[in-house]
C-alpha cells in the first residue's frame, strides 16, 4: 500500500521510520512510540520481513527506547497479520526478554504473556514453547529470569508431553545456580501452581516450595513465602497441615528478620488460605511471636495487620482470642520503643473497637488511644486522630475529647511544619465529629492562628480548611466567626497578612455566597486596591477575577470594573499583567484598549 | 609458583606523569578475563585478556568529573576510590566504580553492527530529492568494526555524608554495599534514590568519636555476612538476618595487643587498611600498617596466621608518621585457591606469602627491573650491613613509591601491581595458558615474568 498514494503521504511516514535512528533518543522514542503507524504504512508483509527483523537487533537501544518497543509489541498483532502470524513478534521479544534492564525484561515478558494468547495451540507448541525453552536454557541469567513468568500462559494449552517438559523446566530453575533465577522462579511458583492440575502441585511444586523456602540466601526463602500463601488456596484443607504448615510454620520464625517480615506482611492473605481451623491452632500464636518479634521491622509489619487479621478470625471465638492472645500484645506494642512500630500500631488500632463493641472498647481500648494520644511521636498521635471516625461510630468522640484537644494543640504548634500542615488536613473531619459548639470554643482559635503562620504552606492549607469548614458549618457561621477575623487582617502591618485576607476571600467567596461576599469582602478587596505594595495589588487583580463569577453585575460593573481599569494603569509591570488579565477574564466581551 | 612478569606499563614511554595518571584501584572481573583499573583522574581503564594470555586496553572511559559541593563549600575529587565488577549478567560487563561520593554502574558493551538506509538522506547525511523517494525503506542491520561502549547505567548519589572507602557486590547479585568513614549503607542495583543504613558508627557529640570504618565487604557466598574493619585495628561480622540494623555485631576479630609493646603508635598501625574474605569463604585477610592476618571466621581471639609485611620499619615508625606514610592503606589479596597472599610495600616492593610452607618473598615492581619477559629476582631488605650486592638497606628505602593496590586473577596465576602510574601485570612462567597450578613460594628465585607485551595506553 506504501507509494501508492504519492510522496505526500509517504514523507510522515519516512521521517519516522529516519527517525527511528535519530542520534537523539527523545526521536528516536517518538518514533518507536509510532511504530504502528509505521507498520500499518508498511504493510504486513514488509512489517514482518523487513520492519521486525531491524527491530529485533535494535537491543543496544536506551531503556526507554527499548521499553516502548516491548509494549508496543504487545499489542502488534494485527500489524503483522493477525493471529496466523503472531509468532513473527517472538523473535524480537526474545531479544528484549534478555536485556539486563529489568524493567524492559519485565515489558517484554508481560507482552510475550499477552501474544501467547493470540497463539493458536499447534502454534503455541510449535513457536511459542520452543522460545520459552530456549530463554530457560539460556546463558545467561536475565533470559532464564524472562522464562520464569511465561510458563503458567502457556501450560494450560499444551499436549500433556509438553506439559512434562514445562515441568521438568521449571524445576531446573528452581534450583538454578544464580540466586537471580531462583528468585524469579519463587516469585512465579504460585502463578505456576495454579495452573498446575492438584496431582502435580502435589508431587511437583510442594517439593519445589519446600527447596526454595529453605534456600541458603534468605532474598530467596522470603519470595517463597508469597508462593506458599498462593499454594495454600489451592490445596484441599485436609492436605495444608501435612503439605504446607511445617514450611510456613519454619519461614515465620525463619533466623533472617526478612523473612519473618514476609510472612507478617502477608498475614492476612495466608489467614485466608489456611482458613478457619489452623489460624485457631497456628496462626494466632505465629501471630502473637511476631508482634513480639526482636526486629521492629518484624513488629511494625505485625502491627498493621492486627486489625484485618482480627476482623476475619472465626467469629465464634473472636473476642475471646482478640482478649486473650491479641490484646496482651497490643498493649506492650502502644509503649514499644521503636517508634515506626508504634505509628503502624496507631493506624490500625482504632479499627478494634468496631470489632470488639462499646464496652470492651471502654474499658481496654480506650485507655491505649489516650496513651498513644500523649506519644511523643507527632506521627503516632496524627494516626490516632486521623482515624477517630471508627471510634466515633462506636463510643462517641466525647470519650476522648479531653485527651484530644492537648493532642491536636500541640500538634497545631508542632515545631515541624509538615506536623502541623497533616493536623491541620484533619480539621474538617474533626470538626464535623466535635460539633460545631466544641469547635468554636476550642479549636477556631487555633485555626486563625495557622493563617498567620510563617510557612506558606501553613498558611495556605488554613485558607483551604476554612472553606471546608465553611462547607461544614454553613455561610452563617463564617460570617459570625471568620470572616470578620479574616477582614481584620486586611490592615495588618504585614503584606504576607494582608496578603492571606486575600486568598482567604479566594477560597470563600463561593462557599459564602453572593450576599456576603458582596456586602463584606468585595469592599475590603477594593480597598486594599491602593496597597503600597506590588504583589498585594496584583493579587487584588487576581482576587477580584476570582470572585468575579459570585458577584452580580451591577456590583461588577460599578465596582470592580473602575478599580482594574486603574490598576491596569500601575506603574508595576505584574499588577499591570493581572489586572489587565482580570479584565478579559472577568469582562470576556468588552475589549478595552489602554495606553502604556 | 611464585614468579611475576610485567604486564603493563601505562605512562608508556613517558617517565614524566600527572597526578591524574596515578592508579587508585586494580581490580579483576569474576571470570579474570577482564581487569579494570581507576586513577586519580576519575578514568577507568578496562583491559582484556588476549587468546595469547596478554592483557591488552579494551575500554576507557572517564568516570568521574571533578565536582563542587555548594551547599558544604566542599570539593569532590574526581578519583576512583574502588571498582567492583558485578556478576556476569548478559554479554555486556557491568562494573560499580566510585569516588568519595557518588557510585556510578557502568555497562561496557560490544557493538558490532549498524544500521543503514535512510528514506530521505543518502548515507553522508545529506538529504535526498524528495521526488524520488517513492517507497519507504526500512533500515538494515549491517556489520560494522567492533565498537566497544561504556555506558552509565545508573548513578547512586547523596547516600554519604562522608567519604566512601568500599563497595561490595553482595552474593544475592541484586544488592551492593557502600561504606564510609561512619556509616555503611545497602543499596539495591536497580533502585538509585535510596539505600538503606545498615551500619552507623556516628555518635550523638562528634567529640566522642573513637574510630572510623576502613573497609567493608560482603561475604562471598552469604548473602547475610558482612565484614567491616575500622581504625581500632578490629573487623567485625555483621549477620544482616539478626536485625535490620548491624549496629551490633556478631563477632569482633581483635587480638590483644602486648602491653609491654605498646607505644604512640600502637593504635595508628594497627589501624586495619583492608579486608578480603577468602574465596572458601573460610577466612578472613586483614592488613594493617606492618603486617599482613589471616582470621578463621570461627576464632575471634586472634588471627590464625601472621605474616610480617616490612617489620624493619619498626623502629622508623616516629619518621613515617612526619612524612605521614604510617596512614598509607595497603591493600591485600588472595591468590585463587586461598594458598598464597600477596600485599604492598614501599620502594616499589610486594610481598608473598605461601602459608603452607610459610616461605614469603620480596618483588620488585618498576620500570628498571620489569623487562619485557623478564624473570623477577627477590629483594632482600637488611637493616644491618649488606649481605649480597643485592641487599637494600633500610635507609635506602623510597618511601614514595609505593604500591597500595594489588590484585590477583579469580583463577590464575596472574597478578596485577599498581605503582603509582604503572600496571604491572605478572604471570607465573611456568603456568601455560587455562591451565592451573598450585602455586607455592620457592626459595629458588620465583620465575614470576612480566607479561610480554606492554598494553598501549
Amino acid at each position: 500500500m506504501a507509494g501508492a498514494e504519492g510522496d505526500d503521504s509517504l514523507y510522515p511516514i519516512a521521517v519516522l521510520i529516519d527517525e527511528l535512528r535519530n542520534e537523539d533518543v527523545q526521536l528516536r522514542l517518538n518514533s518507536i512510540k509510532k511504530l504502528s503507524t509505521i507498520a500499518l504504512a508498511l504493510g504486513v508483509e514488509r512489517t514482518r520481513t523487513e520492519l521486525l527483523p531491524f527491530l529485533t537487533d535494535t537491543i543496544y537501544d536506551e531503556d526507554e527506547v527499548l521499553l516502548a518497543l516491548a509494549e508496543q509489541l504487545g499489542s502488534f498483532t494485527v500489524l503483522v497479520g493477525g493471529p496466523e502470524f503472531v509468532h513473527n513478534l517472538l523473535p524480537p521479544l526474545e531479544s528484549l526478554a534478555t536485556v539486563e534492564e529489568t524493567v524492559v525484561r519485565d515489558k517484554a515478558v508481560e507482552s510475550l504473556r499477552k501474544i501467547s494468547q493470540e497463539h493458536s495451540p499447534v502454534d503455541l507448541e510449535v513457536h511459542f514453547v520452543p522460545l520459552v525453552k530456549r530463554l530457560a536454557s539460556g546463558d545467561w541469567f536475565t533470559s532464564r529470569t524472562s522464562a520464569c513468568g511465561l510458563f503458567s500462559v502457556c501450560y494450560p494449552r499444551v499436549s500433556s508431553t509438553v506439559k512434562a517438559e514445562i515441568r521438568q523446566h521449571f524445576r531446573t530453575l528452581c534450583s538454578d545456580d544464580t540466586p537471580m533465577v531462583r528468585r524469579a522462579a519463587a516469585s512465579k511458583l504460585g502463578e505456576f501452581a495454579k495452573v498446575l492440575e492438584l496431582d502435580y502441585v502435589k508431587s511437583d511444586i510442594i517439593p519445589l516450595f519446600t527447596a526454595l523456602a529453605s534456600d541458603e540466601q534468605d532474598s530467596v526463602r522470603l519470595l517463597a513465602v508469597e508462593a506458599g500463601v498462593s499454594i495454600a488456596t489451592l490445596l484441599p484443607q485436609e492436605d495444608l497441615e501435612a503439605l504446607v504448615m511445617p514450611t510456613l510454620r519454619q519461614a515465620a520464625e525463619d533466623k533472617s528478620w526478612r523473612v519473618r517480615y514476609m510472612v507478617a506482611d502477608k498475614f492476612s492473605e495466608l489467614q485466608k488460605a489456611v482458613g478457619p481451623e489452623i489460624t485457631k491452632t497456628d496462626l494466632v500464636p505465629a501471630f502473637q511471636n511476631l508482634l513480639k518479634d526482636c526486629e521492629a521491622e518484624v513488629r511494625a509489619a505485625a502491627a498493621n495487620k492486627v486489625k484485618v487479621f482480627c476482623e476475619n478470625l472465626p467469629e465464634d471465638s473472636r473476642e475471646t482470642i482478640i482478649m486473650t492472645h491479641i490484646l496482651p500484645c497490643v498493649k506492650e506494642l502502644v509503649s514499644d520503643t521503636n517508634q515506626h512500630v508504634k505509628s503502624a500500631l496507631a493506624s490500625v488500632i482504632m479499627g478494634l473497637s468496631t470489632i470488639l463493641g462499646k464496652d470492651n472498647t471502654v474499658e481496654h481500648l480506650l485507655p491505649l488511644f489516650l496513651v498513644q494520644l500523649k506519644d511523643e511521636c507527632p506521627e503516632v498521635r496524627l494516626n490516632i486522630i486521623s482515624n477517630l471516625d471508627c471510634v466515633n461510630e462506636v463510643i462517641g468522640i466525647r470519650q476522648l475529647s479531653q485527651s484530644l484537644l492537648p493532642a491536636i494543640v500541640e500538634l497545631a504548634e508542632d515545631a515541624k511544619w509538615r506536623v502541623r500542615l497533616a493536623i491541620i488536613e484533619y480539621m474538617p473531619l474533626l470538626a464535623g465529629q466535635l460539633g460545631v459548639e466544641f469547635f468554636d470554643e476550642k479549636l477556631n482559635s487555633l485555626c486563625m492562628a495557622w493563617l498567620i503562620d510563617h510557612v506558606f504552606a501553613i498558611r495556605e492549607a488554613a485558607t483551604c480548611n476554612l472553606m471546608k469548614l465553611v462547607e461544614k458549618f454553613g455561610a452563617e457561621w463564617a460570617q459570625n466567626t471568620i470572616v470578620p477575623k479574616v477582614l481584620g487582617m486586611a490592615n495588618d502591618s504585614n503584606y504576607l497578612h494582608r496578603m492571606t485576607t486575600l486568598f482567604c476571600i479566594n477560597a470563600l467567596s463561593g462557599v459564602c455566597g453572593q450576599e456576603i461576599t458582596t456586602k463584606h469582602m468585595l469592599p475590603v478587596v477594593l480597598k486594599m486596591s491602593t496597597d503600597q505594595v506590588a504583589n498585594v495589588r496584583f493579587n487584588v487583580a487576581r482576587c477580584l477575577q476570582k470572585i468575579g463569577p459570585v458577584l452580580d453585575s451591577s456590583a461588577l460593573q460599578a465596582e470592580v470594573k473602575p478599580v482594574l481599569e486603574k490598576l491596569a494603569t500601575d506603574q508595576d509591570m505584574d499588577v499591570k499583567y493581572f489586572a489587565l488579565e482580570a479584565i478579559s477574564g472577568t469582562f470576556p466581551f468588552i475589549s478595552l484598549t489602554f495606553e502604556t | 609458583m611464585l614468579s611475576p612478569v610485567l604486564c603493563s606499563d601505562l605512562a608508556a614511554l613517558e617517565p614524566e606523569y600527572t597526578e591524574a595518571d596515578v592508579i587508585s584501584t586494580v581490580e579483576f572481573n569474576q571470570s579474570g578475563e577482564f581487569l579494570a583499573t581507576g586513577d586519580r583522574g576519575g578514568r577507568v581503564v578496562i583491559f582484556q585478556r588476549e587468546p595469547q594470555g596478554e592483557y591488552n586496553v579494551y575500554s576507557t572511559f572517564q568516570s568521574h568529573e571533578p565536582e563542587f559541593d555548594y551547599l558544604k563549600s566542599l570539593e569532590i575529587e574526581e578519583k576512583i576510590n574502588k571498582i567492583r565488577w558485578l556478576p556476569l549478567h548478559n554479554p555486556a560487563h557491568f562494573l560499580l566504580a566510585t569516588n568519595d561520593k557518588t557510585i556510578k554502574l557502568w555497562k561496557v558493551s560490544e557493538r558490532d553492527k549498524r544500521a543503514e538506509g535512510y528514506n530521505l538522506r543518502d548515507e553522508e547525511g545529506r538529504l535526498k530529492d524528495l521526488s524520488t523517494v517513492t517507497t519507504l525503506q526500512v533500515p538494515v542491520l549491517r556489520p560494522m568494526d567492533l565498537l566497544v561502549e561504556a555506558s552509565p547505567r545508573r548513578v547512586f548519589a547523596n547516600g554519604h555524608a562522608y567519604h566512601i572507602n568500599s563497595i561490595s557486590v553482595n552474593s544475592d547479585c541484586e544488592t551492593y554495599l557502600s561504606a564510609d568513614d561512619l556509616r555503611i549503607n545497602l543499596w539495591h542495583l536497580n533502585i538509585t534514590d535510596r539505600s538503606f543504613n545498615i551500619v552507623d558508627l556516628k555518635p550523638e557529640n562528634m567529640e566522642d568519636l573513637s574510630e572510623v570504618i576502613t573497609v567493608a565487604e560482603f561475604h562471598p557466598h552469604h548473602c547475610h555476612l558482612l565484614a567491616f574493619s575500622s581504625s581500632t585495628g578490629t573487623t567485625r561480622l555483621c549477620d544482616m538476618r539478626a536485625r535490620a540494623l548491624c549496629d551490633q555485631h556478631a563477632k569482633l576479630f581483635e587480638e590483644a595487643v602486648d602491653p609491654s609493646r605498646r607505644s604512640f603508635f600502637s593504635e595508628i598501625v594497627s589501624s586495619v587498611s583492608d579486608v578480603k574474605f577468602s574465596h572458601s569463604g573460610r577466612y578472613l585477610l586483614t592488613r594493617d600498617y606492618l603486617t599482613v592476618k589471616v582470621w578463621d571466621l570461627n576464632m575471634e581471639n586472634k588471627p590464625v596466621e601472621t605474616y610480617q609485611v616490612h617489620d624493619y620499619l619498626r623502629t622508623k615508625l616516629c619518621s613515617l608518621y612526619e612524612s605521614d606514610c604510617i596512614f598509607d592503606k595497603f591493600e591485600c589479596a588472595w591468590n585463587g585457591t586461598d594458598s598464597v597472599i600477596m600485599t604492598g610495600a614501599y620502594n616499589n616492593y610486594f610481598r608473598m606469602f605461601d602459608r603452607a610452607s610459610l616461605r614469603d618473598v620480596t618483588l620488585e615492581a618498576s620500570r628498571e627491573v620489569c623487562k619485557r619477559r623478564a624473570v623477577l629476582q627477590p629483594r632482600r631488605v637488611c637493616v644491618g650491613k649488606k649481605r649480597k650486592e643485592t641487599d637494600v638497606s633500610v635507609d635506602s628505602l623510597d618511601f614514595r613509591k609505593k604500591i597500595l593496590h594489588t590484585a590477583w586473577h579469580p583463577k590464575e596465576n596472574i597478578i596485577a601491581i599498581a605503582a603509582s602510574n604503572n600496571l604491572y601485570i605478572f604471570q607465573d612462567r611456568l603456568t601455560p595458558n587455562g591451565h592451573h597450578n598450585t602455586p607455592e613460594i620457592q626459595s629458588a628465585p620465583p620465575k614470576w615474568q612480566t607479561q610480554p607485551n606492554p598494553p598501549t595506553y
